[in-house]
Parts: C-alpha cells; structure tokens; sequence
C-alpha cells in the first residue's frame, strides 16, 4: 500500500495520519498541493485533518480546486482509493468526489470529544477489518461538520447503501443527543458510487494506539494496508 | 467595470450563525427583527468589453467557486 498525503497551506493532521498508515504498514509520502501528480504508484490518496487556506470563503473551498485535486480527481475516477478527513472530507465535498456539503455545526460550538460511530459497512476497501455494525471510539474535532445535502441526494445516498459511519451512542442507537453537529441522518461518513471514495468527520488516526486512549481507528488503516 | 456579488443561503437550508445574530439583536434590545440570514457579498473588478462577457465571467466565478450551490443562491449586479 503506498499512500500519498496532499498537504496544503494550513493542513495540520498530515503526520498523524501517516504515523497511523505506517503503523499498519503502507509507505506514505507527502504531495503539495501545488503538485499536479500523485507519486508513480500511489494507491491510496489521503486529504488530511486541518484548515485549509484558515477556512477562508467556505471551509475545503479553495483547497478542493488546488491544482493536487486534478490528479485526485483522475485517481479516483480510474479507481484508485481516496481517504477525506474532517477537512478532507469538506475537501471532497467541494471539490465534487462526494455529494453534499459541511454545514457549521446546528449549535455553532466547535465541537473536540470522544465520539462512537456506527459501521454502516463492512464490505468496502476501508472498513473490512470491522464488524458489522460495530460501534467504534474514536473522535471529532470540527466547527463545520454537519453533513446537509437536498433530499433527493439523501435518498440516494441511503438507497445505494453509501453512508459508511453514524454518529451513535455506545449502544449503537443513532441518538439525537449523539448527533451533535446535527448532520442529516446522523452521517459521519459517506463512500462514493464505487466506493473508492471516503470522507468522514471523526478522526479514526487520533486513536491507533493504546497509550495515546484507544485503538478503535487501526481498523481503517489496517483495512487499507491489508 | 465594477461588479458586486451576493451570496445567500437557500431557503430552508440552516443557517445557525443567521439564528445567533437573531439572539444577539434581541439580547441588545433592538426589537421587530424576526429573522435574520447571513450571506456574502464580493465586490469585483472586471477587465471586460462589455457587461455580457462581463456577465459570463462572473457567471463562471459563482459556480466554479464563489458560490457552493448545493446550499447557496447567488446574484450578480454589475455597476
């Protein structure tokens, strides 16, 4: 598995999501955004935690047009895996790989906790290290994460089985009180049609090893690297 | 040519920042306002022959980035 990591101005996540892909084995290396390829050989295109440009216009607006997201958008679009998180994933969603957009939070707080997310699927290149339907510990940290798209985009996100996690509580129930950023449908995460494609909020590389508080995000990486 | 855009949220989209702006104009005592939607707005300058091409231009601007329209309206006004 060798993963490439698109870093731009006010990316702040990008080593800890290499530390959390090298531990599960893939090779990582750091593409600028301003790059327009990814590495010979790169599998797995990863869009970091962070806030891209300070959030200016719209948060991931500026980014998800960099000239790096050309060659992601080609990346995907021949298959290849793509990895949004928080800001990466805002990231997708501007720059058109994934439908929808990050609202400010429904209570305007920027919100940093622990957070139980739902696995919605197990059969997809990202998630087939966890069971189905298990609830996973990891965490959140965003002032714009709650996930709006128009109904009919909804429906079909639901209908093709496209929504990866779901803020839950312990017990697995999508609470509105574990919903805190007030994301439709309680979504955490959504694949693209083939998914090849994942963004989500939480942040599975904050907890990949036990010293740090948990180890519940190992999942996706080893997912990946296996 | 000068232009001036102006961004808004679609009706029914929320708009939290709008609801807090709300609160705060109450909580100062400013009273009759039942609603408030915040939006953007750019002021533009535009090398263009005429407000047409003009038109196109920023046309291009707000869909291509200005604008995200899955939840925002746009509106272009050119002086």
């Amino acid at each position: 598995m060798h993963a490439a990591i698109v870093v731009f101005p006010g990316s702040n996540r990008e080593a800890d999501v290499a530390r959390a892909l090298r531990l599960s084995g893939a090779k990582v290396s750091m593409v600028w955004h301003a790059d327009t390829a990814l590495p010979a050989g790169t599998d797995l295109a990863v869009l970091p935690g962070g806030f891209s440009y300070g959030d200016y216009l719209r948060c991931g607006a500026i980014a998800g047009r960099a000239a790096a997201m050309d060659a992601v958008r080609a990346h995907a679009a021949r298959g290849g895996l793509v990895l949004g998180i928080c800001n990466g994933f805002q990231i997708l969603c501007e720059s058109g790989l994934l439908p929808g957009v990050l609202m400010r939070n429904v209570d305007r707080r920027f919100i940093c906790h622990r957070q139980t997310l739902r696995v919605e699927r197990t059969d997809t290149r990202f998630a087939r290290a966890y069971s189905a339907g298990q609830v996973i510990d990891v965490c959140v940290a965003h002032g714009e994460g709650n996930y709006f798209a128009d109904p009919d985009t909804v429906a079909r996100i639901e209908g093709e089985g496209r929504v990866a996690f779901r803020y839950c509580d312990e017990a697995g129930q999508t609470t509105v009180a574990a919903n805190r950023n007030g994301s439709l449908n309680s979504i955490a995460g959504i694949y693209s049609e083939k998914a090849n494609v994942l963004g989500m909020m939480p942040h599975p590389e904050n907890f990949v090893e036990g010293l740090i508080g948990g180890t519940d995000g190992r999942g996706l990486f080893e997912s990946l690297a296996a | 040519m000068k232009a001036r855009i102006t961004v808004t949220l679609k009706t029914g989209v929320l708009d939290p920042q709008g609801k807090a702006i709300e609160a705060a104009l109450k909580s100062l005592g400013i009273a009759g306002i039942e609603g408030v939607r915040q939006g953007k707005v750019f002021d533009l300058e535009v090398a263009a022959a005429d407000s047409a091409s003009a038109q196109e231009t920023l046309k291009a601007a707000c869909e291509k980035l200005l604008a995200n329209t899955v939840v925002e309206n746009y509106a272009i006004e050119i002086a």
